[in-house]
């Protein structure tokens, strides 16, 4: 048996500074919203002449008056992703692809272009939000009714633990947010959620099971048992998960990164938050004696 | 748990079968209507585009207050009330009358049966608010007047984009309402937009009207400029013609100009009214205005009563096409903005399907070798039960025709990664019950049994997220967690059912071994 709760009091501290990190991170150096959130324009292009490279298309695209146009290699080298702000002109793309032609010749291959309005992106972010507060909530609430008030705090400690490092690092690295970003986040939401529930489930069962054990040692035990299966199922998750980010393509690249550090932070989480929280709150067999003679 | 009664595993076997067969259609083709499905593939997969348009409102609820000028006037002189200084600002109609008629007026307004006012009877709100202030009244639309207002200029909007959309013959476009001021188009296949755009973006509100000196012209006149751009001119505001009158309009070449024109056929209203405009307008000139812009204003010469004429304006034959195209398929009601666009090409979605599914394949085999390493028989039982789960998983999606996107994609292959957990969770729990049980079948018995809480709740919490998605997300996030929430219910069926059974046969073949697992 492994004695997970030697660091318990160790491994808060470490998630009380790494909470406290992102949210500074968040506040102070924010989120790189993509266009989803933020309006804009982004164009993906594949250029048949090898010798076309960043900064002469960043050259001549700052010459058209784009406001702040970004170009940067998009998976291979001759793969391109250009991003500026929103632009009231209509026909921009017409207008970039006209003055390609012009400059490089007609060597280029339009694969994507998003456009997306203040008023949608706007509309974007709120929907965003408040999908992922109405999975928080109804985790909550689902929790609730499963399990004792304790267990459901120590849920949802964990979750929002995991939703905010989660972004951390997004914030840290510098990682663009766009829809499928949130996708992943609520998928995270889902994954730590069913991490923790079945640690939960164990402490719940070992507390009817052993009158005379602490919860200290109890959330040890239950850890324990059901260790193997935390590790192989995260394994098998992370497996599938790699496989997105190495051969997905570009398109699924931060959505298969968020869920990667998500699956990570969940399944420690499940065990050095949510226990912990139980342990704090002195959870005993009281605690769930109550609930059966109710 | 363990008992499955002969008729439960023909009943597990013939589903499988079915979905087996109905996921294997997207591959092969099926005579049988019912199997003969395939899934859709999602605009990022196939390539296409997407739009979403939203209707400017605002000069049709001008326009029309503007007309509630004259019928408010007719209106109230009929009842000898007189009603001077109107005034529009600002989407309201302002206008004074007399500190007699004031109460009169505010009845007429107010009335349950107002004629000037309409919609209490079916909406019990009136389709106009009337403020009164010292004899001066703001009329303007109330919040049921919009929404109506709203509601039938997106079904006007709706039906000519389609007809648009329609005359270019692009494969099954997809044209949606949303909300009551958004119309949402879907164009599979389509990799450059720029023609749909264009023609989408223009309202093709046409007019023929007298090119006039006289500014004090009784239906009042206003200065206009060219298409091109090259010169200006004061047209009278009388419409002689509109694109209401027209039946039909095609792009011709004029034989003895060498000049693509557009030739249109009036209806009979409009030949007679274009017949009688043009004998009494010999030596004019007649402006044929698109959308507040004069396309050519030819001096008219002889008497047009067949009820057909051309308009020519320097047009190549791309550009007379789409003008007749604009004619035939009517004026949008309000002008349509683009408020988002995201369009991928057909080679990018072929890179995509090809990504996706090495993703899958290679995310599929390092699952299935980790299993079997980790649990040998069982191992296999698992496999066998994962790539079940894929099938189904498939034939659902295919069964419901539902649409693959790129996330979905992701969602299918993570539901593999995550589909094993449950058969983790009931093999480790069997492994703890093996220390203190010898007897296999007690010990797999109160395996299944006591891991049953879990398994359920972890499913129902990724489901609940799924469907939060669901309902949240758009496009291809909807995709995602369609898979993923059709995922949960395909990985519970397969290991309750199938993997279940197949531990089964296998336990009750070998009760005596020991280390079974």
């Amino acid at each position: 048996m492994i004695a997970f709760n030697r660091y318990y009091n160790k491994f808060n501290i470490l998630s009380v500074s790494l909470v406290i990190i992102s949210l500074l991170l968040l506040t102070f150096k924010g989120l790189n919203f993509g266009i989803d959130f933020k309006g804009g324009t982004l164009i993906e292009l594949r250029s048949s002449d090898s010798k076309i490279n960043v900064s002469s298309l960043r050259d001549n695209l700052s010459q058209m008056n784009l406001g702040d146009v970004s170009v940067k290699n998009f998976g291979n080298e001759t793969d391109y992703l250009i991003k500026f702000e929103n632009n009231e002109n209509k026909n921009v793309i017409e207008e970039i692809k006209k003055n390609l032609d012009k400059s490089f010749g007609n060597n280029f291959n339009f694969r994507r272009v998003e456009n997306v309005g203040p008023k949608v992106s706007a509309e974007l972010l709120k929907s965003g939000v408040i999908a992922i507060s109405v999975a928080l909530f109804l985790m909550l609430v689902y929790i609730w009714i499963r399990f004792e008030w304790q267990f459901s705090l120590g849920a949802i400690v964990a979750l929002f633990h995991d939703v905010i490092v989660t972004l951390g690092v997004f914030s840290l690295l510098g990682l663009e947010i766009n829809l499928s970003i949130i996708a992943a986040v609520l998928t995270i939401v889902g994954y730590s959620m069913n991490d923790t529930v079945v640690i939960f489930d164990r402490v719940r069962e070992n507390l009817r099971k052993y009158s005379d054990i602490k919860i200290f040692e109890l959330t040890n035990i239950s850890i324990n048992e059901t260790l193997s299966r935390t590790l192989i199922t995260s394994i098998t998750t992370l497996l599938a998960l790699l496989s997105i980010f190495f051969f997905g393509g570009e398109v699924l690249k931060g959505f298969s990164l968020a869920m990667i550090f998500g699956v990570i932070f969940g399944t420690y989480s499940s065990i050095y938050i949510a226990n912990t929280v139980l342990v704090r709150l002195n959870v005993s067999q009281k605690t769930v004696l109550r609930e059966d003679k109710n | 748990m363990l008992y499955f009664s002969k008729l439960r595993i023909i009943f597990i076997t013939l589903i499988s079968i079915f979905f087996i067969i109905i996921a294997s259609s997207n591959l092969f083709k099926f005579d049988n209507k019912l199997l003969d499905k395939k899934i859709n593939l999602g605009l990022d997969l196939q390539g296409g585009s997407y739009l979403l348009l939203e209707i400017d409102n605002d000069p049709v609820i001008e326009q029309k207050l503007q007309n509630l000028t004259v019928t408010i006037r007719n209106y109230f002189k009929d009842k000898n009330i007189k009603i001077t200084n109107f005034k529009l600002l600002d989407q309201n109609l302002f206008f004074t009358s007399d500190e007699n008629s004031k109460q009169a007026i505010l009845d007429e307004f107010k009335s349950e049966e107002s004629r000037i006012n309409p919609y209490y009877q079916r909406f019990k709100s009136h389709q106009l608010d009337i403020i009164e202030e010292n004899n001066s009244f703001k009329v303007s639309y109330s919040k049921q007047g919009i929404i109506n207002l709203k509601t039938s200029s997106q079904d006007q909007a709706l039906e000519i984009v389609r007809r648009r959309i329609d005359e270019i013959g692009t494969n099954e476009p997809n044209i949606l309402k949303r909300g009551n001021d958004r119309i949402l188009v879907e164009l599979p296949g389509l990799d450059d937009p720029m023609r749909i755009k264009s023609l989408l973006g223009k309202t093709a509100n046409l007019t023929f009207r007298f090119v006039t000196n006289d500014t004090e012209d009784s239906f009042g006149a206003e200065k206009l400029v060219f298409e091109d751009g090259s010169e200006e001119a004061i047209v009278s505001k009388r419409i002689i013609l509109s694109g209401d009158n027209l039946l039909d309009a095609q792009p011709r070449m004029n034989s003895e100009t060498n000049e693509t024109i557009v030739n249109f056929s009036l209806d009979r209203v409009g030949a007679k009214r274009f017949g009688k405009a043009t004998s009494t307008g010999i030596g004019k000139r007649l402006a044929i205005v698109l959308d507040g812009k004069i396309i050519s204003a030819p001096v008219i010469r002889d008497t047009i009563a067949t009820g057909s004429g051309q308009i020519s304006g320097g047009f190549t034959f791309q550009s007379a096409t789409d003008l007749a195209l604009l004619l035939r398929s009517g004026a949008l009601p309000a002008p349509l903005n683009i408020i988002e666009e995201r369009t991928v090409g057909p080679d990018l979605g072929q890179d995509s399907i090809n990504a996706g599914m090495l993703a899958l394949l290679i995310g599929f085999i390092l699952v299935i070798l980790f299993i079997l390493v980790k649990y040998k028989i069982f191992g296999i039982i698992t496999n066998i039960a994962l790539v079940l789960n894929l099938f189904i998983l498939v034939g659902v999606l295919t069964l419901f025709e539902a649409t693959l996107t790129l996330p979905g994609i992701a969602g299918i292959i993570l539901t593999v990664g995550m589909a094993v957990d449950a058969n983790v969770l009931i093999f480790e729990r069997i492994r703890e019950e093996l220390k203190n049980e010898k007897n296999n079948l007690i010990a797999f018995d109160s395996g299944y049994t006591k891991s049953r809480t879990a398994i359920l709740d972890a499913n129902i919490t990724t489901l609940l997220a799924a469907i939060i998605l669901f309902f949240m997300g758009s496009g291809p996030i909807k995709g995602f967690s369609l898979t993923l929430g059709i995922g949960i219910f395909t990985t519970l069926f397969t290991v309750y059912f199938i993997a279940r059974l197949l531990t089964v046969l296998y336990v009750s073949k070998n009760k005596e071994k020991q280390g079974l697992i």
